[in-house]
Order: structure tokens, then C-alpha cells, then sequence
């Protein structure tokens, strides 16, 4: 009963994999058993042979055959384990001397090594001989019993047969237990993410708070979640702002032209009042693009754009540019930067962002006041504006980069409340933030983005701690 | 300057046209992007303003390829409601002069147009920018108006440099923010009229006659006085 699915599963292949290495390796292991016990046995049968052979050669040499009949049943006489086996036969293969009752018929050729039965001394018995020709027509048998070998040999061999069933046993049982272990860690993030995909954005992955790749993984994935929950909240925010906050201007560019259609008697006022309208409407463009601008960036996509850059003289620019405005309006731009700043970003936007601050601060500063923009660089690389303007009581600063948001000082000054939404989120792209301090009296803003070394994305694709910026 | 418009919104198209032909250009219209790809091919134009989405199976950045890969270097203006930076970059890349989105202002588009006339100027890098009595000189980097030493700081010398380089002809504000500080966005405060004020102050105060123009609406011209 194998259903198609299951050799699609993840979880059925893990376990697969591991019975299949555990089969190998009881393999290999019981590999080595038979090699380090009943070969090794055998290795030292044929080297007692051969050295027997070697011995009993040098006695021929030496006294010719009544010295090696001699050696012979000396040997069988000090054979304490009763396990030589000798047999000197003539050129008719009748016995001169030895252990054996007749030459083994099946025994015809020098060198290989023979296992036969052989009858000792009334009993069947399992041996191993060799058979060497000796000049003169004499053939000699050296051998070993190894009835008690044999034995053993059974016996492993069963035992590895034993041994084969239980690893098959283990192997399916382990094969089991891996591919539970490995659904029951992908169940905990499969359920968070079809909960995720009927809708509920809320679910998180639970993090077992082991450190391991799965809590990464865990945790990157409610990185996502958390991102896609913000660009959610975003797009909702951005939706009920074009239905609430544009409905303003668009009333009265509407009602200008209206009010144009039935009262202008002249073509002068009607001139003016589709003037005015125009200008409306172009207000109404401006915050469209400024809208589709910070959700551009919000969307991480123009992190493409990201180099190493020195902010120095991008700020020297900004500077410039408004330097001569908060001259105009008898307030005095300090800028105080250091030699070098080196950043990893968007140069266009970091500009932006610090053009629409210094904006900011121009614009609420008393007359006589003093806007600073300093750059410095530590743990974090900050870019600070700070004015001598009415601030952000602290209750408010959490709202103050809400898109469309508007202070109660800011009321009466113009500007569409998108000015801080947009700085948040070029530095939200940074792996930085927006702060927004107490200057006493004024505001201070602070753009706080990683130093380069930080930012930079490394060539590793999965770091081991995961300090994952979104 | 002989113009070519592909546009197949009929509102826009017979706008810009209008609009063109009443500043005294020529202007050919196209509605598709084969008729317009036909006509940039076959004629000779001085500048093209062309729409991104066109129907007629041949869109706006197919016919600036091709022209490109022609060896066309007629100016073209893209026209486009696609205004993310990466549409910009793209067409950019594709080979157009200048880019501006939807929604636009007239004067923005004409000042646009007319600064692509590369007519009339020469070959060879140019070394001195004069206008009636204002010389600047692009090697030693100095002014004078009358005779007179003016004393520029460098963001002022670029700005009257950008202006003289387009002489009579409407400069708006934003094409100043793109040319001189090579912003792409719009400040919320007018900068800039701080700035061409601040260059008036030295430019043009002193002296019995004015050069640099506000023109309403549009932004500034830099010509010598009408008589």
C-alpha cells in the first residue's frame, strides 16, 4: 500500500536516506568482522602451513627422507592441539608416513589450498592441506584440522544473517522516526504559512529557541511575515490616504472650477480660477508622486542602486542647495562633518532624505535660528538635522512618519505630511531608522544607517548568526 | 524645429501639438507605433517626443531602439506615465534624451523640447558662453559683464553656465535641478528661485540692464533685453 505521494515526500526520502546509509554501514562493518575473524583464521592456517612446509623441506635437504619421516612424526608426536595433519606418500601414492589413512584422491595438483573432508583416526574431519612433490617421486601432504574453524565460521555466519534481519529492522524503524522528526519540524512551519495564505497574517513561525538552521529559518521566514505585514499595513494606509486626505484638495480644485463656471462674469477670473485649479491639481500630482516614490522604496527594490559612497560631499550639496534658502529666511545653516563618511546606500535617495529634513527644518525655524547638519561616524553612520523650530512633542514622534501625518504645529505651514514618511523609509531601505529627539527647544532627526562594513552584503549567502536586514 | 509627436492619447496629442505649433514649431503626429516608427526612420527630425505604451504591436522604447540601432541620433524626449526611477533609468538606457512623466506642464514640456535643439551649435568643445555683454569663459572659469570682473562662487558659476548654455530658451526650475545639482526630485520649497535671485544679484543688479528673465509659469531665460 504505497500511495504515488510518497516517494514525493521530503520527509519519506530523509528517512529512505537514512536506512540506506545505515544498510551500508552494517554492511561495511560486518565486512570487517568476516575479515578480522574468519579470514584472519584462515591467513594463519595457510601461513602454519607454510611454514611447516618450509621446515620439513629444509630436514629433506639436509638428511634426505629418513631424516623427514623422522621430522614428521615428531612433529605429530609434540602436536598438542592434535590439529597437524602430515601425509608422505611414495610415487604410488601408498603412505610412508603421517596422520592419514590415504591420500585425498581429490588432491592432484601443487599450490592451491585444499578444504576437504579427511577420515583421522576414524573420525570425518574438515581440513585444509597443501600438496608439495618431492624429488624421487615422493608427494607430501601439510595440513591443518579445521573442523573447530569451520564451526566458528557457521556460527558468524549466522550471526551476521541475524544480524542483516535486526539492521533491516532498525533501518525501517529509524527511516520512521527521521521522517517524523522532520514533519513534525516542517508541520510547525507549514501551518504558519497556509494560515498565512488564507489570510490571517498574524501567525508567526514558533521559534524553539534551539539556535539551529530550523530556528533560522524560522526566523527569517517571520522576517518576511513581519515585512509583508508592514507593506500591508502600508498599502492600507496608503488607500484609506488617497480616500480621506486627497479628497481635500481634490474638493477644492473641484469647487475652484465650479464656482469659475457659474459666478466668473470676466475672462480675467476665469483665467485665474483655472490657474489656481491647475495649481491644485499639480499639488495633487506632487503627492501622488511623492506617495508612489516612498512606496518604490518601501518595496526594497531600488536597493540595486546601493554603492559605497562618501556622504561628505553629498551633504556638502545639500548644503549648498540650502544654504542660500535659510540665508533668505535669516537662519543660519551650520553644517559640521567629518573628513570622511563612508556609506553603503543610494546616493540620490540618501539626498533626498536629508534635502526633505533640511526642508523640514527651515521651514519651522524661528527667524535668527540656527539649522545644524552634522555627519558622524561610530558604531552607526548619523546624519543629523536638528532646528530651533517648535518640535514633535514625544507623544506624537511615533506618528510623525505615518504618511499624511501632521502635526498640530504644523497645521498652518504647508506641505502634504510626507516629507518625514519618506526619510523613514529611505532609511528603513538602509537597515537604518529615523529618530526623532528633543533638540531644547526643537526637533533633532537623526538618520541612522550601518556603517558600510555592516550593510555591505557579504558573499556568504547564509550567515551562521543571522542578523538578516529588511 | 521640426518635431515629431507619437502620442495616441487624442487629448494630449492635440495639446502638444497645438501647443508646439503655436510656439512656432513644425510638429508630424503619429497615433501608433508603426506610423511612428515610419516616420522617425524615413524623415529627418530635429527632435522626437515619444509615449512609452503605444498601440500597434510597437512601443515607444522599441522605436527608440531602432532608430538608436540605425544610427539615429535625432534627440528624443520620452513622454511617459511610467515615472518609477527604474522606468527612467530604462529609457534612459534605451537611448532617449530626456524623460518626463505624466502628468506634465506645457512649459515644462516646451523648455524640455527646445533645450534637445542641437541646431546651430558647433562642433568642438565650446571654451567661452557669451550673451550681449556677458562673457564666460569655461577655461579659466571666470565672468565678466561690461569689462567688470563678477566674483562666482562654483555652484553660481554652473548655474549661469547652464542658463548661457541655453540662451533664450526656457530654463524651468526642475531642468535646473536635474542640470546643476543633478537632483531628481522636487523640493518641497523653491530652492532654486533662491538661487537664480542670489545669481542676479551679481549678474545682472549692477548693471543697467537685466539678462536673466523669470518667465511666469515656466521658470527663467537668460536673452538679452528686448528693445
Amino acid at each position: 500500500m504505497i500511495d504515488r505521494g510518497l516517494f514525493r515526500s521530503a520527509g519519506f526520502r530523509f528517512g529512505a536516506i537514512y536506512a540506506l546509509l545505515l544498510a551500508i554501514s552494517a554492511t561495511g562493518l560486518a565486512l570487517f568482522l568476516w575479515w578480522a575473524t574468519a579470514g584472519l583464521l584462515e591467513r594463519q592456517t595457510q601461513a602454519a602451513i607454510n611454514a611447516d612446509a618450509q621446515g620439513l623441506s629444509e630436514r629433506w635437504a639436509e638428511g634426505g627422507l629418513s631424516a623427514l619421516i623422522v621430522t614428521i612424526e615428531d612433529r605429530l608426536a609434540q602436536n598438542v592441539d592434535d590439529d597437524a595433519i602430515y601425509f608422505l606418500a611414495d610415487r604410488n601414492m601408498r603412505r610412508v608416513a603421517g596422520n592419514l589413512e590415504r591420500w585425498p584422491s581429490n588432491v592432484t595438483t601443487q599450490g592451491p589450498l585444499y578444504e576437504l573432508q579427511v577420515m583421522r583416526a576414524g573420525l570425518r574431519s574438515l581440513a585444509n592441506v597443501q600438496r608439495y612433490d618431492l624429488p624421487g617421486g615422493f608427494h607430501l601432504l601439510i595440513g591443518r584440522d579445521v573442523q573447530v574453524r569451520a564451526q566458528l565460521r557457521g556460527l558468524l555466519t549466522d550471526a551476521m544473517l541475524w544480524a542483516l534481519l535486526v539492521v533491516m529492522l532498525m533501518a525501517t524503524a529509524g527511516a520512521l522516526v527521521v521522517r517524523n522528526l522532520f514533519r513534525r519540524t516542517i508541520a510547525n512551519i507549514s501551518a504558519t504559512t497556509a494560515a498565512i495564505a488564507r489570510g490571517d497574517l498574524t501567525k508567526r513561525v514558533t521559534v524553539a529557541g534551539r539556535g539551529d538552521e530550523f530556528d533560522q529559518v524560522a526566523e527569517v521566514i517571520n522576517d518576511m511575515l513581519d515585512r509583508i505585514s508592514r507593506l500591508m499595513d502600508g498599502v492600507r494606509q496608503v488607500s484609506n490616504a488617497i480616500a480621506h486626505d486627497l479628497r481635500t484638495p481634490i474638493t477644492r480644485a473641484r469647487t475652484r472650477l465650479e464656482d469659475a463656471l457659474l459666478h466668473a462674469d470676466t475672462p480675467e477670473a476665469m483665467r485665474a480660477a483655472i490657474e489656481r485649479a491647475t495649481a491644485d491639481l499639480d499639488g495633487i500630482v506632487a503627492i501622488f508622486q511623492a506617495l508612489l516614490r516612498i512606496a518604490e522604496i518601501e518595496a526594497g527594490s531600488r536597493r540595486s542602486a546601493f554603492t559605497r559612497i562618501d556622504i561628505v560631499p553629498l551633504l556638502a550639496e545639500v548644503e549648498d542647495l540650502y544654504g542660500a534658502l535659510a540665508e533668505e529666511h535669516g537662519i543660519s545653516l551650520v553644517a559640521r562633518t567629518p573628513a570622511e563618511a563612508p556609506a553603503y546606500g543610494d546616493k540620490a535617495l540618501i539626498q533626498q532624505a536629508v534635502a526633505n529634513l533640511l526642508d523640514n527644518a527651515v521651514k519651522f525655524s524661528p527667524q535668527g535660528g540656527t539649522v545644524r547638519l552634522t555627519a558622524t561616524v561610530g558604531a552607526t553612520v548619523n546624519i543629523t538635522v536638528s532646528d530651533q523650530g517648535p518640535g514633535i512633542p514625544p507623544e506624537e514622534r511615533a506618528k510623525a512618519t505615518d504618511r499624511f501625518y501632521r502635526g498640530e504645529s504644523a497645521r498652518s505651514t504647508p506641505g502634504s505630511g510626507l516629507g518625514l514618511s519618506l526619510v523613514a523609509a529611505v532609511a528603513h531601505l538602509h537597515g537604518g531608522e529615523l529618530r526623532l529627539e528633543d533638540n531644547h527647544p526643537g526637533l533633532r532627526a537623526v538618520l541612522v544607517m550601518p556603517t558600510p562594513e555592516e550593510a555591505e552584503p557579504r558573499p556568504a549567502a547564509l550567515q551562521p548568526n543571522h542578523d538578516f536586514i529588511c | 524645429m521640426r518635431i515629431l509627436v507619437v502620442e495616441d492619447d487624442k487629448d494630449v496629442a492635440g495639446f502638444v501639438v497645438r501647443g508646439l505649433r503655436e510656439a512656432g514649431h513644425v510638429v508630424e503626429h503619429a497615433d501608433n507605433g508603426r506610423d511612428g516608427m515610419f516616420l522617425a526612420a524615413s524623415e529627418s527630425f530635429d527632435a522626437v517626443i515619444l509615449d512609452r505604451m503605444l498601440p500597434g504591436g510597437i512601443d515607444g522604447l522599441k522605436i527608440l531602439e531602432t532608430l538608436r540601432a540605425q544610427k539615429n541620433a535625432v534627440p528624443v524626449l520620452i513622454l511617459s506615465a511610467m515615472a518609477e526611477v527604474d522606468d527612467r533609468v530604462k529609457g534612459l538606457k534605451a537611448g532617449s534624451d530626456d524623460y518626463l512623466t505624466k502628468p506634465f506642464a506645457f512649459a515644462e514640456l516646451l523648455a524640455r523640447v527646445e533645450a534637445l535643439n542641437r541646431r546651430g551649435k558647433g562642433e568642438g568643445p565650446v571654451t567661452k558662453l557669451v550673451v550681449e555683454d556677458l562673457e564666460l569663459d569655461l577655461l579659466s572659469r571666470q565672468v565678466k559683464r561690461a569689462g567688470q570682473k563678477i566674483d562666482l562662487q562654483p555652484r553660481e558659476f554652473r548655474l549661469l553656465e547652464y542658463l548661457m548654455r541655453h540662451a533664450g530658451q526656457v530654463v524651468t526650475r526642475t531642468m535646473l535641478l536635474e542640470g546643476v545639482w543633478d537632483y531628481h526630485f522636487d523640493p518641497q520649497t523653491n530652492v532654486i528661485d533662491v538661487h537664480v535671485s542670489r545669481l542676479r544679484q551679481k549678474v545682472d543688479k549692477p548693471f543697467p540692464t537685466s539678462l536673466i528673465h523669470t518667465v511666469r509659469n515656466a521658470g527663467y531665460m537668460l536673452r538679452a533685453e528686448q528693445p
